[in-house]
């Protein structure tokens, strides 16, 4: 039997996505064996995520500044809008460094059975940001799920009224998954073939 | 092209089952609880779906296993290596289902473009009697084998459903632009799922109508669909069933309530209302005809769970003969070995006794 500070860390890792109990365990065991090695560095990057980490206001994005990096960056152009479902898709998404316009982080997905409305989603702000002009297209990247698809289908219609050209994620069934699992060429790929949406 | 070298790993009450050297028939028998079914059920986990128990993954791992359970096979090409196909869970993640083909990572719908797997059990008995829902899942299940993209479509479509069901049953009035989106996926999804049920339901007909009559009780089959069968035509009847929809707090119309119409051809009676033999007759016949039309090209493989002591003398004489032909691998189970006795020559044997197995 472990002792209570091991099943202490070893619970609050459990709950990391992908992770789970026998993982957790595993994580534990191998930090205990590299305690100063490893351990000291970990430490050091959790304790200054967790002071430094804010959200952006303009984007919803998490970054050491606000607005964030990409926000602030002068050499990304302002006439391209990706919306996405969470910073995760914005990282992913990023890493194929193909897309060089700006993101807006919706902060979930539609969902009746979740209780997820779309009041509890960052819209109001993205029409904010379409309504102050200046963007030309919105690509709307959410995930290949049915919750995903609905989601991109209502926004579309928010934002039928603006002038602008509405796109959507060139991934369908074949794919299905979600962004944050595709492989950067993947995703550079339905980036590139982003179509009209219907 | 057939499988051998079958490998049952913590799979039910299989530790450690090897079938090497397997033949076009292939019969398991034993007592019940031996473990036959298991197999069929291993070799039908080999395809896109959920197997012919329609079992919880994480309840297919043996009792007391460490790890996940394992299936293998090793597919014969015509003059090629033979292609590798494995699935198996981890214990870490037991409700994932992970495929490897040839060694590598895959998924299961890549199973689909190596084998199309078709199964009679038991448990199909009641098809025509039981309630609707066991027919629509029979044609999802059917429809599968021939476009491994159905299977998504009714996921899909089932999804959406739950979510517009929901939103219909707020307290809140629901707004009207999220149900268009719901909606829109229900269009896409649906539309896609009753032409697949249309599709496998027109090519099932026509390769039942080459089949003789006598002696399995030729079946006709009709597919009633319970809504307009394209874009338009539902995207309208579910904008306009809104009202109605939210007072009844469901979605009163669409493909979720479709019908599998079968009738004894020579008799035109309802097969609901005929003999439990020709019943079972019908069912024979529905199997062999969507084993040879899932075929494709591909290796088939055919499992009957119970099938052939259940048949009288004629019919089980007359389904050897049709299996003979169909192409197909076989796999039958029973308790006996003598109903088998006039394919036993030529088949291979396998006692199953206590999750282990023997070749006779
Ligand atoms: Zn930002």
């Amino acid at each position: 039997m472990a002792s209570q500070e091991i099943e202490t860390l070893a619970a609050a890792l459990a709950r990391l996505p992908g992770l789970g109990p026998r993982s957790a365990r595993r994580a534990v065991l191998w930090l205990v064996k590299r305690r100063e090695s490893a351990l000291p560095a970990l430490l050091e990057a959790l304790a200054t995520v967790g002071e430094a980490l804010v959200e952006c206001d303009t984007c919803g994005n998490v970054d050491t500044t606000n607005p964030c990096g990409i926000c602030r960056d002068p050499r990304r152009d302002l006439k391209s809008l990706c919306v996405v479902e969470d910073v995760a898709d914005l990282w992913a998404l990023d890493r194929a460094k193909l897309f060089t316009g700006k993101y807006h982080v919706l902060g979930g997905k539609l969902s009746a059975l979740d209780g997820v409305r779309p009041e509890d989603l960052n819209i109001a702000q993205l029409l904010a940001r379409v309504e102050a002009g200046g963007v030309d297209e919105v690509v709307l990247a959410m995930n290949a799920t049915l919750e995903g698809q609905t989601t991109a289908h209502y926004l579309a219609e928010r934002l039928e009224e603006f002038p602008l050209r509405i796109t959507q994620l060139a991934h369908g069934l074949p794919v299905g998954g979600e962004l944050d699992y595709l492989d950067e060429g993947t995703l550079a790929q339905a980036l590139r073939a982003r179509r009209p949406l219907v | 092209m057939a499988l051998d070298r079958i490998s049952l790993t913590d799979f039910r009450n299989h530790a450690a089952t090897e079938l090497g050297a397997t033949a076009r028939f292939n019969l398991l028998v034993g007592d019940n609880g031996a473990g036959k079914t298991n197999v069929l059920e291993a070799l039908s986990l080999l395809a896109p779906g959920r197997g012919l128990r329609r079992a919880a993954l994480s309840d297919i791992a043996r009792a007391g296993s460490e790890r996940g359970f394992g299936v293998g096979a090793s597919l014969a090409q015509n003059d090629d290596e033979p292609v590798r196909l494995a699935t198996y869970s981890e214990s870490a993640h037991p409700n994932r289902r992970r495929v490897r083909i040839n060694g590598a990572d895959s998924s299961a719908a890549r199973l689909g473009e190596w084998i199309a797997v078709t199964w009679l059990t038991p448990a199909m008995d009641g098809l025509f009697t039981g309630p609707a829902g066991d027919r629509r899942r029979y044609m999802d299940r059917l429809a599968l084998a021939l476009d491994p993209a159905h299977a998504s479509h009714a996921a899909r479509y089932e999804a959406a459903l739950r979510e517009r069901n929901r939103l219909l049953s707020d307290l809140r009035e629901p707004e009207s632009g999220w149900l268009d989106a719901i909606e829109a996926q229900m269009v896409q999804h649906g539309t896609a799922l009753m032409q697949g049920r249309a599709r496998l339901v027109e090519t099932l007909a026509v390769r039942l109508a080459e089949m003789p009559a006598e002696p399995f009780a030729r079946p006709a089959l009709s597919y009633v669909p319970a809504a307009p069968d394209h874009a338009d035509g539902l995207s309208q009847a579910l904008f306009d069933n809104r009202r109605r929809d939210r007072a009844a707090q469901r979605t009163l119309e669409g493909p979720h309530r479709d019908e599998l119409d079968v009738v004894h051809a020579a008799k035109r009676v309802p097969a609901a209302h005929s003999s439990t033999g020709e019943q079972k007759a019908m069912l024979v016949a529905m199997t062999l005809a969507h084993a040879g039309l899932a075929a494709q090209g591909r290796a088939s493989l055919l499992l009957l769970d119970e099938v052939a002591a259940h048949l009288d003398p004629v019919r089980r004489a007359a389904l050897f003969e049709q299996l003979r032909g169909s192409g197909a691998q076989v796999w039958m189970t029973g308790t006996e070995l003598a109903p088998f006795s006039a394919i036993a020559g030529e088949a291979a044997v396998w006692r199953v006794s206590a999750g282990a197995v023997e070749r006779d």
